[in-house]
């Protein structure tokens, strides 16, 4: 029975072998169109081959009804229509040839034109090379990048042509790879060497990818020719890793730009007053589901929902500050240890707070349309733009901050408590309420890195606890009391850290940056930028 | 009577003779009595309070250092799992070929990663004398070496509190990797047998407990005899004027390092009791929140008084099971609460309550007690 089976198949192969393989040519759409209905799968991808071959504005739109599977033709007549099926359940039927709606057709009279997934991917490909003529500039960039994974697709004579015409220096530069891609495929090695030449330093991964191939192949390269294509993967090979580089110092930035928010506000209530406030993190957890109720609350404004939330974050989570120093901190002054735990208490029932009125489940905070998408600097580095945004948002606060404690007079009183608060209360500078603003900043400043985060991960109950180990790293690494030491530390240990990943990936990254700290602690138990003075105890 | 009570005249004496009563009533009560007598205890009782007595072990550890020396730490739960993890190599070893997978020599979750053989730090983790080695090696190694470079840098206070805390945390990630070869995110379970004696029988579990209460008692008498004696007082010293001690001469570097190695040996016995009990070991103990929860008893009991830690221990364990029970939304905000009330109200946590009550009693009807006489 399989023997009979294998039979027939090994037949029906010779068969098809026999078949004459010549393409049909038509003048025109139209006829073209006839021959449709009669194709089976053998001959369909021929024939719209040579479809593609006509210059016809309606080619394309045949193409991308024919893949998503919605050309029928009507068995009577053979004439060809696209059923677009709509919402309700209804369809809408268009005559292909002249683009109108027909009315007195039913579906059930059509029978459909039936494509395989072979078929399929063949369309694609023909409908790149007819993107590749396309008027606009993007999509025929596109399909010019397609075009580089298998440049047999495009005859000399169309590339050529299209060179042309081609005003975008863009897409004219991706035609000059795959022309010289072409070249390359020649066995002509004075060819081969001009190819190559243009092929240096291109980023493209299908470039590189030919020319890994090409390398390994001995029969059809010379070895000069060899060793010239060995020079241009190394060139490719290096451009590639400055651009890792780059993006790893951009994701390190953008880390260490979160880090900075978190610390920040940690840098003022620990580095400043000497609080130890282990509710901070809750603070940003505040701030996270500041962002999400606002969101709540007006769900047509989701695209400014950010920009209220900036400033409503800051308030909730400074107020809830000023609560704190007002009803527990201010009374375990020069206790330390005690404000650790008590902080630590804080922490434990705003976390049972949130669970409790928001359920303990991640709450969906939704990303306004500006923040997504990104930047394509070239085809191995992009820029996203919520990263990018955050790392200078982290900077402005980071300045506004630092404006603030220079020149405000309320700076200058925190700076004075900080430094000997007997003396700032003697020249009538009320320590209590400064204590109490200063609080209030430095948790107003964690509520607006809650905002920040809730876009970067879940906000949930836990969201703070993830930051408060990094944050306090932060501030001790970078010297407690300096905003420009948390600020240089902030950075240093998010790009770190992003390098470290690729190596030893992100658990044993996180791992060795903490290991590696204590032990920087040890060196140096004021930090980076220790405060000069001779005070001991 | 008067001569009975003399016997609970010093806080030694108290926790010998109370410890002393309740392990004896919970063995007559659990071995002899019928399981329908009002007074019996049950399997799970003798467990549970097994596992709160591994607690006051535990606090004990902590108010040694936290008490008596001024070092916070927020990373002791990371020495309590370390002589918990060595303990549950060890369990995990007599587990052999009744595993899952049937494997004689490897764990079963080795045998799910298609290991072929034991990594080396799991050499000699069947043998009893080898583990107790461990229990004592691995905390006590690396508080020695955490401590000298801490200490010796003079890294003290908070800075010291959060380094603790980030070396848990550290120790957190490690442990939940399944490449570290400790059974990743589960930990190790399933334990069947120690020293030959099944862990689900009532007698084992009796005797587990029994060994608990008397290295509780043990670890109790021998800190009471350090803080007692002239380093005890160095120690509090240090405490109270690290640099002041310094200045007279002392190298306070030194005694920190012992003391906080000694404590955490104890963390690690704790952890080694607690395992065969609770029957698990996983990666969540090394969590900071679990250490911060041991300095809550410290705190509730009365840091600075070693019977303190214990009741500590005891009285939050004890409410943690009933509030978590009752209503496990509550607990959190309890303990948040009581860690709030405690620093602000109770500095010297419950057992500094009495007197204080007292002191106030007398302040208030001074003349009182001498009508009564």
């Amino acid at each position: 029975m399989i023997l009979f089976a294998r039979l027939i198949f090994l037949m029906l192969f010779i068969v098809a072998l026999s078949w004459p393989l010549k393409a049909a040519e038509f003048e025109n759409f139209e006829t073209a169109l006839t021959a449709l209905p009669e194709a089976n799968f053998k001959s369909l991808p021929e024939l719209l081959e040579a479809i593609a071959e006509l210059d016809d504005q309606r080619v394309s739109s045949l193409f991308t009804h024919l893949s998503k599977g919605e050309v029928y033709f009507q068995k009577s007549d053979k004439q060809v229509f696209y059923v677009v099926d709509q919402a309700d359940g209804t369809a809408n039927i268009v005559d292909v040839i002249s683009g109108e709606v027909v009315q007195d057709i039913n579906k059930n009279q059509l029978s459909k034109v039936k494509t395989t997934n072979s078929i399929r991917s063949g369309i694609a490909q023909l409908q790149a090379q007819l993107n590749l003529n396309h008027q606009d500039s993007a999509i025929r960039l596109n399909a010019a990048r397609e075009m580089l994974a298998d440049v047999t697709r495009i005859s000399d004579k169309r590339l050529a042509d299209r060179q042309t015409k081609e005003e975008n220096s863009a897409v004219a530069d991706i035609l000059i790879l795959i022309a010289a891609l072409k070249e390359l495929s020649k066995e002509d090695s004075a060819a081969q060497l001009a190819a190559l030449e243009s092929l240096d330093s291109s980023l493209e991964p299908d470039v590189r990818q030919v020319l890994v191939a090409a390398s390994q192949d001995k029969e059809r390269y010379s070895p000069e020719v060899q060793i010239k294509i060995k020079a241009t993967l190394a060139s490719i090979e290096n451009q590639r890793n400055l651009y890792s580089y780059a993006e790893n110092i951009f994701f390190g930035l953008s880390l260490g730009s979160v880090l900075l928010l978190a610390a920040i506000g940690l840098a003022i209530t620990f580095g400043v007053m000497g609080v130890i406030n282990m509710a901070h993190g809750e603070m940003m957890m505040l701030g996270a589901y500041t962002t999400y109720v606002i969101q709540q609350c007006f769900p047509n404004l989701i695209e400014y929902s950010l920009l209220i939330a900036i400033p409503a974050a800051f308030l909730v989570s400074g107020l809830v500050g000023v609560l704190i120093e007002r009803s527990v901190i201010q009374f375990l002054k020069g206790r330390p240890l005690e404000t650790l735990l008590a902080t630590f208490g804080i922490s434990l029932i705003l976390q049972q707070l949130v669970r409790t009125v928001f359920s303990p489940l991640n709450r969906q905070v939704i990303a306004p349309e500006w923040m997504s998408g990104s930047w394509q600097i070239n085809p191995v580095f992009s820029v996203t733009f919520n990263r990018l945004y955050i790392i200078i948002f982290s900077l402005i606060v980071f300045f506004m901050l630092l404006i603030f404690l220079k020149k405000s007079a309320l700076g200058l009183h925190v700076r004075a408590v900080a430094q000997n608060r007997d003396m700032a209360r003697a020249l009538s500078i009320r320590s209590n309420w400064v204590d109490a603003a200063t609080f209030g900043l430095g948790s107003g400043i964690a509520g607006i890195a809650g905002v920040v985060l809730s876009q970067l991960t879940n906000v949930g109950p836990n969201l703070g606890q993830a930051y408060i180990i990094d944050s306090f790293l932060v501030v001790v690494f970078g010297g407690v009391g300096n905003l420009w030491g948390t600020l240089v530390s902030a950075m240093t240990l998010g790009v770190l850290n992003k390098f470290l990943e690729p190596i030893t990936g992100p658990v044993m990254a996180t791992i060795i940056v903490l290991v590696g700290l204590v032990f920087f602690i040890q060196k140096r138990p004021m930090g980076l930028f220790p405060q000069k003075g001779r005070a001991v105890e | 009577m008067k001569n009975f009570m003399a016997l609970f005249a010093t806080p030694v004496q108290r926790v010998t003779g109370i410890l002393a009563i309740v392990t004896l009533y919970v063995t007559l009560a659990n071995g002899l009595l019928p399981p329908d007598s009002f007074l019996y205890v049950s399997d799970y009782s003798v467990t549970l309070l097994g596992k709160y007595l591994c607690y006051a072990l535990l606090a004990l550890s902590v108010d040694l250092v936290w008490g008596y020396c001024g070092i916070l730490s927020l990373g002791h739960g990371a020495f309590f799992a370390l002589g918990g993890y060595a303990m549950g190599m060890y369990l995990m070893r007599q587990i052999g070929d009744r595993g899952v997978y049937g494997n004689a020599d490897l764990p079963d979750f080795m045998v799910f990663l298609n290991w072929d053989v034991l990594p080396w730090f799991w050499a000699g983790s069947d043998s009893f004398i080898w583990m107790v080695v461990m229990v004592v090696l691995a905390p006590g190694l690396l508080a020695y070496i955490f401590g000298v470079m801490a200490f010796r840098s003079r890294v003290s206070g908070v800075y010291l509190s959060i380094m603790t805390q980030a070396m848990t945390y550290a120790l957190l990630l490690a442990f939940f990797r399944n490449e570290m070869g400790f059974g990743g995110n589960n930990g190790l379970t399933d334990f069947k047998d120690i020293l030959g004696y099944s862990l689900q029988s009532g007698s084992t579990r009796l005797s587990l407990f029994i060994i608990t209460a008397v290295v509780l008692w043990l670890a109790f008498f021998i800190c009471n005899r350090i803080v007692n004696s002239k380093a005890g007082k160095i120690v509090m010293a240090i405490r109270d004027a690290e640099n002041r001690s310094r200045f007279v001469g002392y190298n306070t570097a030194s005694y920190k390092v012992a003391l906080f190695t000694f404590s955490a040996v104890l963390a690690g016995i704790a952890g080694a009791l607690y395992v065969p009990q609770v029957g698990i070991i996983n990666p969540g103990e090394f969590s900071p929140i679990n250490s911060i929860e041991m300095v809550i008893w410290v705190a509730i009991g009365g840091r600075g008084t070693l019977y303190g830690a214990i009741v500590g221990a005891l009285v939050v364990s004890y409410a943690k099971t009933r509030f978590t029970a009752i209503m496990p939304e509550a607990w959190l905000f309890a303990l948040g609460g009581l860690f709030v009330l405690v620093t602000l109200l109770l500095p010297k946590g419950l057992v500094g309550l009495w007197p204080t009550l007292k002191a106030k009693a007398q302040q208030l009807w001074p003349k009182t007690k001498e009508q009564a006489l």
